[in-house]
């Protein structure tokens, strides 16, 4: 048994001629939340798609807890492993939300307490024996979720799971991914609300026209774009020796009122500039903001499309 | 197999919910009652007659209505599941595709099956009862039969709509299929037999003709429905020119058991290709 909950090895996937995925490798260790990014056609919904053996691809391997998901003859078992959120979630709109859980954990083999207590958790209860159909949107996604929480999976895909849920459901779904890790869960997070999982993932892989473009967690990424950071300053600043200084470190300065700096640096100047900053008396306070997820995803994605 | 019963123990659940049900056999029911009371109408009366005659109405009755029914019942078990989204979800539990329309099938072959029993029984009681001319004696004899074929008629065209719904990429394609497969064994079939003989003047030979009956369900569930009954073979249209060897009811059983096995297995290969 590898420590690895996920291996792709030089993966390739077509669509007809379309190219879906082009030569990946990744492997994420158990316990890992990875964040899965791209732009729509990136190759994410394929990658899922192949972990949950729903496709098979083209040439190279795919292994979830070193099974094959799509031809192993342990694949079964697998995926009672495995929960699933899709993206697009919809369910039977006759049942109820109790019956689609119980349809649900009776061919995964989970027990009618388990459903009842992911009921309550989800915060369904009170709901349960209404049809799913009379369901608002982030009620289904919290059945949803429900079910992909069924028999206390050890990999967890979760494909757009913020959608429709208000911030506090939003919330407690990113707590409850953060209990699940501590538990050894992997969790696969996608989502488009780049702000939301920041804190909550461990590593963030970003994909686009079928290939990895970066891989890392968030320092690791932060390094390799080499995106410059901003530090406000609250408080006055002799004009004369800043201006001339920044010009030839790659720091640049811009003074938003009478009281506030906004300089933007590399990396690498961080530190000495933030020595000068706080030896100046007129300096009142300092804010840094690192690049955020968005920051570093955008810059990656702009690279490939150029 | 214990998937098999839980995704069987759903679909039929949803066909009692649904009234799939209550609808068919109320609607086989008052078909069924109205054509023994009024099917000999051309002949100038109303009312009950013979059996022979009840059951060749019924017949028609039944190769027009029951295939629709099944039909309609089944064609977007595949593709309506995938269009509604839950079929890509289903397929990340633990339950094999061969599982999956396995349990469909038992689902909507209880649903068919216990309308069929449910709508043709109760007409059977009313004729019994009101009847002066047919005994229940008389309806024993020839009338299980007639809703076994029946029955076995409706799983015949589920397993037709099994395969329409794997082989279709969406639900309106589903619908036109469904439509085409009934036409052409309801209709066009006997009709392209008709012609053959008209253009040949007769010359087909008995024996080949006869086997090509066997190509048409509807035709083969109207042949079983007339072996009890030489006085009917003048009202049975084409099929009475069937040779006496395939009016073996066992022959005609075991085809329309393959009626069965094979567009289901057909489609059960279908689906296992299919891409969701």
């Amino acid at each position: 048994m590898t420590q690895d909950a996920i291996q792709l090895d030089e993966v390739t996937l077509r669509y007809g001629q379309v190219k879906a995925l082009d030569g990946i490798s990744l492997t994420i260790p158990r316990g890992e939340v990875i964040g899965l990014l791209g732009h729509n056609g990136a190759g994410k919904t394929t990658t899922i798609k192949l972990l949950l053996g729903l496709l098979s691809p083209a040439s190279g391997a795919v292994r979830v807890f070193d099974t094959d998901p799509a031809h192993s003859p342990r694949a079964h078992e697998l995926r009672r492993q495995i929960g699933y959120l899709p993206e697009n979630l919809s369910f039977y709109p006759q049942l109820s939300g109790r019956e689609t859980l119980r349809y649900f954990a009776r061919l995964k083999g989970a027990s009618p307490q388990e459903q009842n207590r992911l009921l309550q958790e989800v915060g369904l209860s009170h709901a349960a024996d209404r049809r799913v159909k009379t369901y608002s949107k982030g009620m289904r996604q919290r059945l949803g979720l429900a079910q992909a929480l069924l028999n206390q999976p050890k990999l967890l895909i979760l494909d757009e799971p913020t959608v429709g849920l208000d911030p506090v459901a939003t919330r407690d779904l990113y707590n409850r991914i953060d209990i699940l890790k501590q538990q050894g869960t992997t969790v696969i997070l996608c989502s488009h609300v780049l702000a939301g999982i920041e804190e909550h993932i461990d590593r963030a892989v970003i994909l686009a026209g079928g290939r990895i473009l970066a891989l890392g967690n968030l320092d690791e990424l932060r390094h390799a774009a080499q995106l410059p950071m901003h530090i406000r300053v609250r408080g006055s600043l002799p004009e004369e020796g800043w201006m001339s200084r920044i010009g030839e470190q790659g720091v640049s300065l811009e003074r938003i009122n009478g009281s506030q700096y906004l300089f933007t640096t590399p990396e690498s100047e961080k530190i000495p500039l933030l020595r000068t900053l706080v030896k100046e008396p007129g300096v009142k306070d300092i804010e840094i903001s690192e690049p955020s997820l968005e920051a570093i995803y955008t810059f990656f994605s702009s690279q490939w499309r150029m | 197999m214990r998937t098999i019963l839980i995704v069987a123990a759903k679909e039929f659940q949803d066909g009692v919910r649904n009234r799939w049900v209550a609808a068919i056999s109320i609607m086989l029911a008052l078909f069924a009652m109205g054509i023994s009371y009024f099917g000999a109408a051309a002949s100038g009366g109303v009312g009950f007659t013979s059996l022979s005659t009840t059951i060749v109405s019924l017949s028609s009755l039944a190769i027009f209505l029951i295939p629709l029914i099944a039909l309609i019942l089944a064609y977007d078990t595949i593709v309506g599941e995938e269009e509604q989204g839950t079929l890509i979800l289903l397929l990340t539990y633990p339950l094999q595709r061969s599982q999956l329309m396995a349990g469909k099938f038992v689902g909507h072959a209880g649903i068919m099956a216990l309308a069929t029993l449910l709508g043709f029984a109760s007409a059977g009681l009313m004729i019994a009862i009101f009847s002066p001319v047919v005994s229940m004696e008389e309806l024993l004899s020839a009338y299980p039969l007639f809703v076994f074929s029946s029955i076995l008629l409706g799983w015949i065209f589920i397993a037709m709509a099994y395969l329409i719904s794997a082989v279709a990429s969406e639900k309106s394609r589903a619908t036109g299929l469904a439509l085409a497969v009934w036409f052409l064994f309801v209709f066009v079939f006997d009709l392209a037999l008709l012609g053959m003989l008209v253009a040949t003047g007769g010359s087909v030979a008995d024996e080949l003709f006869s086997y090509l009956l066997l190509f048409n369900p509807t035709d083969i569930f109207r042949l079983l429905n007339l072996t009890s009954f030489e006085a009917t073979r003048v009202q049975a249209g084409l099929v009475s020119i069937a040779s006496d060897e395939l009016m073996r009811p066992v022959v005609l059983i075991i085809s329309m058991v393959f009626w069965i096995v094979i567009p289901y297995l057909l489609a059960v290969w279908r689906f296992k290709r299919r891409v969701v």
